[in-house]
């Protein structure tokens, strides 16, 4: 049997299949791993095992019908993506958010990206070894989840928002159950912070690893807590505002190595900054109607939108072509996790095995979002 | 390498204050989990579980008026809505009425779309069956409203 030069390995080498059932690779992720030793030499990322076609079903549905669906590309962030999806609608059609709707929102997104570090948190230490973060970000989890609860009526998959503004007026309540979260929460980092920040065994394996400066980010469409950790203060939350984003006060925490550690540190932030932001929402929540002028018959007129949003793993955008009828003709989701994976092999190249593993980590990917 | 970095390092400072939290939460006093088939969750009344087709309670007779808009919203297309026409009145009669839980992601836009508040997602959650016809529920069955037999642990 011949083979032809590029798929030659050298005698050295040893091709290795990590996944699709690994319990390291954050779903179903096939890594095919080239290695020599311990080092590795290049990773090959066969996706696909999650793909249902959620673009495509989208042509088949009307724009109501088919918020429900995107919770379920990223369904660690569903209020993110129902966010970007109900944004980018509202730009076709046209369609005002009233105040009110829009400061829920941004209360409930931002929950949601402290849900979605926190399990990122617990499951990347898990990955290194440390257990006990897990437990603990698993149980703060569970009161923003327990916020959804009463507020949508799901925890998971929870058809956040509609086009025009939000379902239904917040539960009494609402407030204090925010604000007795955002206490609570922040002695909670702390302690996080006391497990892993100092801890010289979680330095030890962080350090250096996966390193990605701002050029590579930018080569590769790299965005989030990534181009973050490696030194760019670039967040649309500032930079291309929506929602009224531009209200609040907070920080874009950087860092400048760009490695494994940098974006533990820059996660850890986020979750004080998210806390920062709905505490201000929640003390400036003004009156007023919940659901703007939409039309009960969604007819978008002829023409395209594109809106990106910050979502917890970066970027997040959604582009719909409209053909005037009920059904969009095309809707394309950029997502964060798919394009984050892109730098796997760049981070990847002379790491070890078991650093490969910090890696995928670190990059946050849902693979829900990753195959669609 | 400075000098507290190093006594930390020596006596392993961190560590230990990484221990102490571990057994900070030892017995915690909140306790989070909870303990499912022996304590009955508390659902929220906001949540979305087991359809229902409501009645009127004062006279029994159902609230659906069989117009059909549950639907033409539901994004799976599983509910099947069929009537006829009362030739008295000239009303539209709700006959049949079948609601597909095995495709229902509990969206909840047919309860929305419903504008006499027959259709409802209830608070009930447990909804395994033995087959999948079992999952197809009829009119009788939404009516009754979903009770899944409790079992003594």
């Amino acid at each position: 049997m011949t083979q032809t030069a590029e798929t030659y390995l050298d005698k050295t080498e040893l091709v290795l299949n990590m996944g699709p059932q690994h319990p390291s690779t954050h779903g179903v992720l096939r890594v095919i791993l080239k290695l020599d030793g311990e080092t590795v030499n290049g990773t090959d990322c066969v996706i696909g095992y999650l793909h249902r076609g959620i673009e495509k079903l989208a042509e088949a549905r009307t724009y109501p019908g088919f918020a429900p669906y995107v919770d379920r590309l990223d369904y660690i962030a569903a209020v993110s993506n129902s966010m970007a999806y109900c944004l980018t609608v509202e730009k076709l059609i046209g369609a005002e958010v009233p105040a009110r709707a829009q400061a829920v929102r941004v209360i409930l997104t931002e929950l949601n990206r402290i849900a979605s570090h926190l399990l990122w948190l617990g499951t990347h230490a898990l990955d290194i070894g440390a257990i006990t973060p897990l437990f603990l970000t698993m149980r703060e989890r569970e009161f923003v989840l327990d916020i959804y609860e009463r507020y949508f009526g799901a925890r998971l998959t929870t058809h956040a928002f509609r086009i025009g503004g939000l379902p239904r007026d917040i539960y009494d309540g609402f407030q204090k159950d925010v604000l007795d979260f955002c206490d609570y929460f922040i002695p909670k980092v702390d302690e996080y912070a006391q497990l892993l920040t100092g801890n010289r065994i979680w330095v030890d394996r962080l350090t250096g690893v996966g390193v990605l400066n701002v050029a590579d980010c930018k080569a590769y469409g790299v965005t989030g807590p990534m181009i973050r950790a490696a030194g760019l203060a670039w967040d649309l939350r500032k930079a291309l505002p929506y929602s009224g984003y531009e209200q609040y006060d907070f920080n874009i925490p950087t860092c400048e190595n760009g490695d494994t550690f940098d974006r533990y540190i820059v996660r850890m932030e986020e979750m004080r900054e998210s806390v920062k932001i709905c505490r201000q929402a929640v003390a400036n929540l003004p009156d007023g109607p919940v659901m703007g002028k939409v039309a009960r018959v969604l007819k978008p007129p002829i023409g395209e939108a594109y809106v990106g949003i910050e979502a917890p793993k970066g970027e997040l955008g959604f582009y719909i072509v409209s053909d005037g009828t009920t059904n969009p003709y095309r809707v394309r989701v950029r997502p964060p996790s798919f394009i984050n994976l892109q730098a796997l092999d760049k981070m990847s190249k002379g790491a070890l095995v078991a650093d490969l593993v910090a890696i995928i980590g670190t990059l946050d990917i849902v693979l829900g979002e990753v195959d669609r | 390498m400075n000098w507290n970095k190093l006594i930390r390092t020596v006596f392993l400072v961190d560590l230990f204050q990484g221990l102490a939290v571990t057994f900070r939460n030892q017995n915690p006093k909140n306790i989070v989990t909870e303990q499912y088939p022996a304590q009955r969750p508390t659902i929220a009344p906001q949540f979305r579980g087991a359809p229902v087709l409501n009645m009127n309670p004062e006279t029994g007779e159902t609230l659906c008026n069989a117009c059909g808009l549950c639907a033409l919203s539901c994004p799976e297309k599983l509910i099947v809505v069929k009537s006829e026409r009362d030739e008295a009145t000239k009303k539209k009669v709700l006959t049949e009425f079948t609601f597909d839980t095995s495709r229902c992601m509990f969206c909840g836009i047919c309860e929305e779309a419903c504008q006499s508040d027959a259709i409802e997602l209830s608070k009930a959650f447990e909804m395994a069956s033995y087959s999948r016809d079992g999952q197809v529920w009829d009119r009788k069955k939404l009516e009754d409203g979903h009770h899944p037999p409790q079992f003594k642990a």
